[in-house]
C-alpha cells in the first residue's frame, strides 16, 4: 500500500521500499544514497573509538567494552521503540519518569511476593511479568491519549512524565526503593552475567535492535508508521489503520521500557526519583543522531543504536581521559547532537 | 525498610494515601494559635527525603508538645514556586515565623527579605540567602567540616605515594566547599588524587563513572564518594570489578544502609561522615522554641560534621527514615 507512493528508485539496502515518499523522493542519484546522512553518524562512531583508543589503553579492553555496551543497554532499548514513535510523527517524553515508576512497581512486587513465594526463581520471573505489563499499560494509555483522545504526543508525553515522576517519589516517600537483599542476589547476574562472558543487556539490546530494524524495514508495521509520519491522510486513504498503528507505536515503546527496566533493577537493585532522569531526551537525542527525521515519516532504527553508542562513548571518553573540564561534558554532547542534525540538513541542501 | 515496603505493597495506595493526608491535615489552620510556615524543596532525591521525613516528624511532634502552634508545611520542586507558596502563607495563614530552605540563594532573598519586612520572624536553614543579616536565626550543616573530617581519614590511614579518586556532586559552591576542605585536609600527606568527576549525588551516575575510574586506573586505595547514594553506585561497580579487597570508600551524610553496613563492621566503608537531613528538626525546634518562650534563638547554629564510626554508628541509625 505504502509501497505505491515510494517513487521509481530501486529499493537497495540503503532505500528500503518502506521509506516514505518525502524522505526518497529527492534523491534521484543513486550514489547520492550513500552520502553523508548515512556515513555521517557511523563515521563518527568510528571516530569516537579511534579517539577513545588512542586516549586510554584500556579503552579496548573487554572490561570497557562490557561496561559501555551494558550501561548503553537501557535507552538503546528505549531509543528503538522511540524511533517508532518519532516516525510515525509521535514524540514521548515520558519514557524516563516511567522506567522510574515501573522499576519501583516492580520492585515493590517483587518484595511483596517474597511473602508467599519466598526468593525463587518464580518471584523474580513475576516480577518481571509486572515490569512488563506496567509498561505495556503506561504506553497504553499515552497511545489511547494520543491516538483516540486526539491530543498532542507532547502534552500528553509531558504531563504523564510529571505523573509518572511524582509517583515513584510518593511510592518511595521521597528516599529510595530497595529490592529485598537475598532476592537481589538472586537477580543480579541479569545484569552483571550472562552467555558466553557477554552479559544479558547486551543481548537483549542486541536482539531488540535487530528484531526493530526487521520490523522497520521488512514488516508492513515499519511502513505503516512511515507513510504516517510523512502524511497522516495520505495513509488514511491508502487503508492504513492509522489509530490504531499509532496507538502500537506508544504500546510497543512502554513495553520496551519495560524490558530495559528488568534490565535496569538488578544493576542496583533500587529506584528512587531521580532514576531515568533525562533518559528521554537522551532517547530521543539517539534517535535524531541516527537519522530518524523529528517531524516523522522516516526512521532508521540502526542509526538510533549508533546514537546511543554515540551518546554513551563521549562519557566514557570524557571519564577515561579527563582531556576537558568535567562541567563541559554536557557542551560536548550537545555540540554532537547539533553537528548530526547539521548533517541532515547536507543532503537537502545539496538537491 | 523490608517491612515497610511489603506493607505498602500489601496494603495499596489507599493506606499510604491516608498517611499522607494525616500529615496533611495536621497542618490544619486554627486562628488563635501562632502559625509556623516551613517552606522545603521536595523529596526528589535521598537526602531531600530525609529531610522531608524529619521535617513532618518534628511538626508532629511539636503540636502535641505545645497545642498552642500549628504549622504549614509546603514542598517545592523549583525556586518559582517556593516563592508562590511562601507569599500563599504570608497572604492567606498569617504565618508568625517562617522556616525556610530556600531552593536556590538568588531567587529566594528578595522575598524572604519581603517577609521579614513584614514583622515576622525568618528561620533560613541550609543554604544561606545572598543578603546578610535578613534572617533571625541560620541553622546549616557544616559543608567545609564535611569535606575536611572525610579528607582527615584519609590523611590518618592512607600515607606517601597511596592513590584514591574522589567522585563530586552536581556543580555548586557547596560542592565546591565541600572538595577544597577535602583537598586542604589531605594536603602535604603525600597521597595521589587521580582523578574527579561528578557523579551528581545519583547512584547511576556513581556507577558509571566508578566503572570508568576502575577500567582507567590500576591502583586504587582509597574512593570518596562523598554521598551515600553514590558510596551506592560506586561500591556496586568495585563489586562487578572484583576488586572489593583493594580499596574502602567513605561516603557521606550518613543513608541509614550505609550506617547499618559501618554498625555491622563492613570493611569496606571503614567511616562516615554526618550531613544531618535532621537539620530541619533542629531548625523547626528552635523556632518554636522563641514563638512559645523567652528562649533567645536568634544567631547561627551550625551543626558540625561528625565522623561516623563503627562504635558510635547506633547513635546515627534512623532505621524508619527513608533516608
Amino acid at each position: 500500500m505504502t509501497s505505491s507512493a515510494t517513487p521509481s528508485v530501486p529499493p537497495t539496502a540503503e532505500t528500503p521500499s518502506g521509506t516514505a515518499p518525502a524522505e526518497t523522493a529527492p534523491v534521484r542519484k543513486p550514489r547520492r544514497r550513500f552520502g553523508l546522512h548515512v556515513l555521517g553518524p557511523l563515521m563518527a562512531l568510528v571516530a569516537l573509538i579511534v579517539l577513545g583508543a588512542f586516549l586510554n589503553d584500556n579503552f579496548l579492553s573487554a572490561a570497557n567494552v562490557q561496561n559501555v555496551l551494558a550501561r548503553s543497554a537501557f535507552i538503546g532499548i528505549i531509543a528503538v521503540g522511540m524511533t517508532f514513535v518519532i516516525t510515525a510523527g509521535g514524540i514521548d517524553l515520558s519514557v524516563g519518569s516511567m522506567a522510574a515508576f515501573t522499576a519501583a512497581i516492580t520492585i515493590l512486587a517483587m518484595n511483596a511476593l517474597v511473602a508467599p513465594l519466598g526468593v525463587s526463581v518464580l518471584t523474580i520471573a513475576l516480577g518481571m511479568g509486572v515490569a512488563l505489563l506496567a509498561g505495556l499499560a503506561a504506553g497504553l494509555v499515552n497511545g489511547a491519549l494520543v491516538a483516540r483522545v486526539r491530543i498532542e504526543p507532547f502534552i500528553v508525553t509531558l504531563g504523564a512524565m510529571g505523573v509518572y515522576r511524582s509517583l515513584t517519589t510518593w511510592l518511595a516517600d521521597g528516599g529510595t526503593l530497595s529490592l529485598n537483599y537475598e532476592l537481589r542476589t538472586l537477580y543480579r547476574p541479569v545484569y552483571y552475567d550472562g552467555p558466553f562472558g557477554i552479559s544479558w543487556p547486551i543481548i537483549v539490546f542486541a536482539l531488540v535492535a535487530i528484531l526493530g530494524e526487521l520490523a522497520m524495514r521488512s514488516a508492513p508495521f515499519g511502513r505503516h508508521c512511515a507513510a504516517i509520519g510523512a502524511n497522516e491522510q495520505v495513509a488514511r486513504w491508502s487503508a492504513v489503520r492509522v489509530d490504531g498503528t499509532r496507538m502500537a507505536t506508544y504500546a510497543l515503546l512502554g513495553l520496551l521500557v519495560g524490558v530495559a527496566t528488568i534490565m535496569y533493577v538488578p544493576r542496583l537493585g533500587s529506584a528512587s526519583g531521580g532514576t531515568g532522569m533525562l533518559w528521554e531526551l537522551e532517547a530521543i537525542a539517539a534517535v535524531i543522531i541516527g537519522g530518524t527525521v523529528l517531524k516523522g515519516g522516516f526512521g532508521r532504527v540502526w542509526g538510533a543504536v549508533v546514537g546511543v553508542l554515540i551518546l554513551s562513548l563521549i562519557d566514557n571518553i570524557l571519564n577515561l581521559a579527563s582531556i576537558v573540564s568535567p562541567y563541559l561534558n554536557g557542551a560536548i554532547q550537545g555540540v554532537i547532537v547539533i553537528l548530526a542534525v547539521v548533517l541532515q540538513r547536507e543532503r537537502k541542501a545539496d538537491s | 525498610m523490608l517491612r515497610r515496603d511489603m506493607f505498602k505493597a500489601g496494603m495499596g495506595l489507599a493506606v499510604a494515601g491516608a498517611l499522607t493526608l494525616g500529615a496533611g491535615a495536621g497542618a490544619a489552620l486554627a486562628q488563635d494559635k501562632q502559625v509556623i510556615g516551613v517552606a522545603i524543596p521536595s523529596a526528589t532525591h535521598g537526602f531531600m527525603g530525609g529531610l522531608n521525613f524529619h521535617a513532618r516528624e518534628a511538626i508532629k511532634r511539636l503540636e502535641t508538645t505545645y497545642p498552642s502552634l500549628s504549622f504549614v508545611l509546603a514542598t517545592s520542586g523549583d525556586a518559582g514556586k517556593m516563592v508562590n507558596d511562601i507569599e500563599d502563607m504570608v497572604a492567606t495563614r498569617d504565618i508568625d515565623a517562617l522556616v525556610v530552605l530556600p531552593f536556590e540563594s538568588e531567587p529566594l532573598t528578595a522575598p524572604v527579605q519581603a517577609v521579614k519586612a513584614q514583622g515576622i520572624w525568618v528561620t533560613v536553614v541550609d543554604r544561606g540567602l545572598s543578603v546578610p543579616g535578613i534572617e533571625d536565626l541560620y541553622v546549616a550543616g557544616d559543608n567545609t567540616g564535611f569535606g575536611r573530617v572525610a579528607g582527615e581519614y584519609f590523611a590518618e590511614n592512607l600515607g606517601e605515594g597511596d592513590n584514591v579518586v574522589v567522585l563530586r556532586g552536581i556543580p555548586t559552591t557547596l560542592d565546591n566547599e565541600r572538595v577544597e576542605a577535602f583537598e586542604a585536609a589531605i594536603a602535604g600527606s603525600g597521597i595521589n588524587v587521580l582523578d574527579m568527576q561528578h557523579g551528581n549525588w545519583n547512584r547511576d551516575d556513581a556507577f558509571d563513572v566508578m566503572q570508568d575510574f576502575l577500567s582507567k586506573h590500576e591502583d586504587i586505595d582509597a574512593v570518596w564518594a562523598a554521598d551515600d547514594d553514590m558510596a551506592v553506585g560506586v561500591l556496586e561497580a568495585i563489586n562487578q570489578a572484583g576488586r572489593n579487597d583493594e580499596m574502602w570508600v567513605v561516603g557521606g551524610a550518613g543513608m541509614k544502609e550505609i550506617v547499618k553496613r559501618i554498625m555491622d563492621g563492613d570493611p569496606m566503608l571503614p567511616v562516615n561522615v554526618t550531613y544531618p537531613p535532621a537539620q530541619i528538626a533542629t531548625a523547626i525546634e528552635l523556632t518554636a522554641l522563641g514563638l512559645v518562650s523567652a528562649t533567645p534563638v536568634s544567631g547561627r547554629f551550625i551543626i558540625g560534621s561528625q565522623r561516623i564510626t563503627p562504635e558510635n554508628a547506633e547513635q546515627f541509625y534512623f532505621p524508619d527514615s527513608p533516608f
